[in-house]
């Protein structure tokens, strides 16, 4: 048999039935569901007088949408059209009898920090969401990658979608991380290398030294922002950091069947000899801190940096970074360290976990934030519960930060937590679009002790002059 | 589904490169559970200032591109989210065909669920598109699904390459959940199987 990648593997494990033209009915083990990508999707099925055709597949979780101010069971705390969409992921949860936390549950939070925590997401599984950030649940060694509302649809009715193979691409990260460099500044790096198109018809399987080195929520970080890059999804082999995270969780297997899943897990690996489409390598040694200047998660430079001149670009770019500095409100030249911010947001399914929390909480320890407001937005209520048991609530609070519930929050800022117009954010989500945290919002993608450097320094700030403070 | 006729229409320039989904609908017009009525707000931060006002330089608010059918767009044209909000708000305004040297995939596989035809061009083609789009109204192009042909105002044409099942769907309106469903035999053999192989999934 000729050698396989990870991604072929996966794919070939999960095939219906294929035509003539390679275009494959794919089966999906998980879906997803949330409240603003599903509801006409869930309206399809009725219309059509259709049914879920395995809801002990389908989880749902309200994300988007929800505030995450205390009190918020309230529904007079949200919109009419939010309350609206969560109302009706309520109903179709109940009516269609697929797995639900609503908000009052302690495991409600980002689907993508749900599923991995919850043990829905497993290694070797397909796994997909109406959300473009699906593409998390890869760092399982799970083909996981967002749809559309249609397809929401399709794989509510038929539990598959339909599919075509993708191109591979693997991403090798040699060497190790200098201190102060994360999981985040890697996927930034590599989105800077590759341009938001690069991986685009491409599925990514990152590899290398610094990854194996990297915590699994690392690799949550770095495959989240895969679609950043173009590519639908992206993959870390599984191994035993994934299987000793896996193990023991709610809906993970357990004693003989855990050991049969074992088996197969181990298999899970680009086979020596596999042939890849396109090679991007990066030297782990190499990369440094990183900041978006710009409105397209390419823009990607060292914290060390300036701000680029549009013509040192090809092409259309040159005109979108025209467009980008002006909006961002910068001039071509100016050090990104000399960036005055007025909020920061630390939080989303790029960096809502434990250990994101943890990095941010050990660069603010015992300090005072002199940004006007800088919030952290847990990415679960079980990864709220975690920091307070490890009493990192009170280091952001005791430093000025607002200690808020779990969701999507400001990273689309669809809820009520939105920046207004130039107001200007160092945010450890993954998109800086225009317009992305609020109307004329401004975003400058960091990693969270990054975020939180910026949210002491009122600026940009290598996180690492403020690492040799403290032992690193 | 409607089924896509051969198409002539008035195409507008938009040569911006990476042209996300929050740019084609911002988020707070997520909030809605229907698929209808999106078109309004499509652009809507471009389109729109504060008041509702509109900003007269915006191309699809100009004269010519008003009853646009067809866009020409910059490189990587529906980058960012999954959201089927853009090609519903596209569909809604009445863009039926997008021309680009890249689109992204998510956006990309939305369009055809909606009967909208994405074309990828090389460079070259979309550069000689966008100038013929920018003659305005008078200058109406042809896209031709069938042959796979784009023809500029003046004749020049240029071929497309599809994939043969989505182009299949598009002309004959089909509906990919019927389909598939046709298909319930295979997908429950496949069940069976995997509850014997994997039974933990």
């Amino acid at each position: 048999m000729s050698p396989k990648t990870l991604y072929d593997k996966i794919f070939d494990a999960h095939v219906v039935s294929e035509d003539a033209d390679g275009t494959c009915l794919l089966y999906i083990d998980r879906h997803l569901v949330h409240e603003v990508t599903s509801p006409q999707a869930f309206e399809g099925l009725r219309m059509a007088n259709r049914t879920v055709r395995a809801p002990d597949k389908t989880i749902a979780v309200p994300d988007h949408n929800v505030p995450t101010t205390l009190g918020r069971d309230n529904p007079d705390q949200m919109p009419e059209d939010s309350r609206i969409q969560v109302a009706a992921l309520d109903t179709n949860a109940k009516e269609f009898g697929i797995h639900y936390y609503p908000v009052s549950d302690v495991r409600q939070g980002i689907v993508h920090i749900v599923g991995p925590e919850q043990g829905w997401t497993l290694p070797g599984m397909t796994v997909v969401c109406g959300d473009s950030h699906t593409a998390t649940h890869g760092a399982f060694g799970a083909l996981a990658h967002g749809i559309g509302t249609s397809e929401v649809e399709h794989v509510l009715a038929t539990q598959t979608l339909i599919q075509k193979k993708s191109k591979n691409m693997k991403v090798e990260i040699t060497g190790k991380l200098n201190p102060g460099v994360t999981a985040k500044d890697i996927t930034m790096a590599v989105i800077g290398e590759t341009g938001t198109g690069g991986g685009t018809g491409y599925v990514i399987e990152y590899c290398g030294e610094a990854i194996r080195e990297l915590s699994m929520e690392g690799r949550m970080t770095v495959c989240n922002m895969a679609i950043e890059g173009g590519a639908r999804a992206g993959l870390i082999a599984p191994d035993e950091k994934t299987f000793e995270y896996v193990k023991g969780r709610p809906h993970a297997p357990k004693g003989a069947q855990f050991e049969a899943a074992l088996d197969w897990w181990k298999t899970l690996y680009t086979d020596e000899g596999a042939q890849f489409d396109k090679v991007v390598t990066l030297k782990g040694e190499e990369i440094e801190p990183v900041v978006t200047w710009g409105t397209s998660p390419e823009d990607v430079l060292p914290i060390s940096s300036v701000v680029p001149a549009p013509e040192s670009f090809k092409g259309g770019k040159v005109e979108a970074a025209k467009r980008a500095i002006e909006y961002m409100g910068l001039t071509a030249g100016q050090k990104l360290t000399d960036i005055e911010i007025d909020t920061v947001f630390i939080g989303s399914c790029t960096n809502g976990r434990i250990e994101d929390l943890r990095a941010a909480a050990k660069v603010v320890e015992g300090k005072k934030i002199k940004v006007g407001r800088a919030m952290v937005v847990p990415g679960s209520g079980l990864v709220r519960a975690q920091a307070e048991e490890e009493g990192l609530d009170k280091i952001f609070i005791d430093a000025g930060f607002e200690w808020r519930m779990a969701g999507c929050s400001m990273c689309l800022a669809m809820n009520p937590d939105q920046l207004s117009e130039n107001e200007r954010c160092a945010s450890t989500s993954n998109r800086n679009f225009e317009g992305r945290q609020g109307y004329k919002g401004r975003t400058h993608l960091v990693s969270p002790g990054m975020a939180a450097a910026a949210a002491l320094t009122g600026r940009l700030t290598d996180v690492r002059e403020l690492m040799t403070e403290t032992a690193v | 589904m409607e089924k896509f006729q051969k198409l002539t229409g008035i195409a507008a320039p938009m040569p911006l490169v990476n042209i996300d989904t929050d740019m084609i609908i911002p988020k707070i017009f997520l909030k809605t559970i229907k698929r209808s009525g999106l078109g309004v707000n499509l652009f809507d931060e471009m389109r729109y200032d504060r008041q509702g006002n509109e900003i007269p330089g915006f191309v699809l608010n100009q004269p010519q591109y008003r009853d646009a059918e067809i866009l020409i767009a910059g490189d990587n044209f529906g980058c960012g989210s999954s959201r089927e909000h853009a090609p519903w708000a596209l569909k809604d305004f009445g863009i039926k065909s997008i021309i680009s040297t890249s689109f992204a995939d998510i956006f990309y596989s939305n369009c055809f669920k909606n009967g909208i035809l994405p074309i990828v061009l090389p460079q070259e083609a979309v550069d000689v598109l966008m100038k013929d789009a920018e003659k305005g109204s008078n200058a109406r192009m042809i896209v031709d699904l069938e042959n796979q042909t784009v023809s500029t105002s003046e004749g020049e044409t240029f071929s497309f390459e599809l994939d043969s099942f989505k182009k299949h769907c598009l002309l004959e309106g089909l509906d990919d959940i019927g389909l598939s469903l046709e298909k319930a035999p295979a997908i429950d053999t496949y069940e069976t199987k995997m509850a014997q192989e994997r039974p933990w999934v």
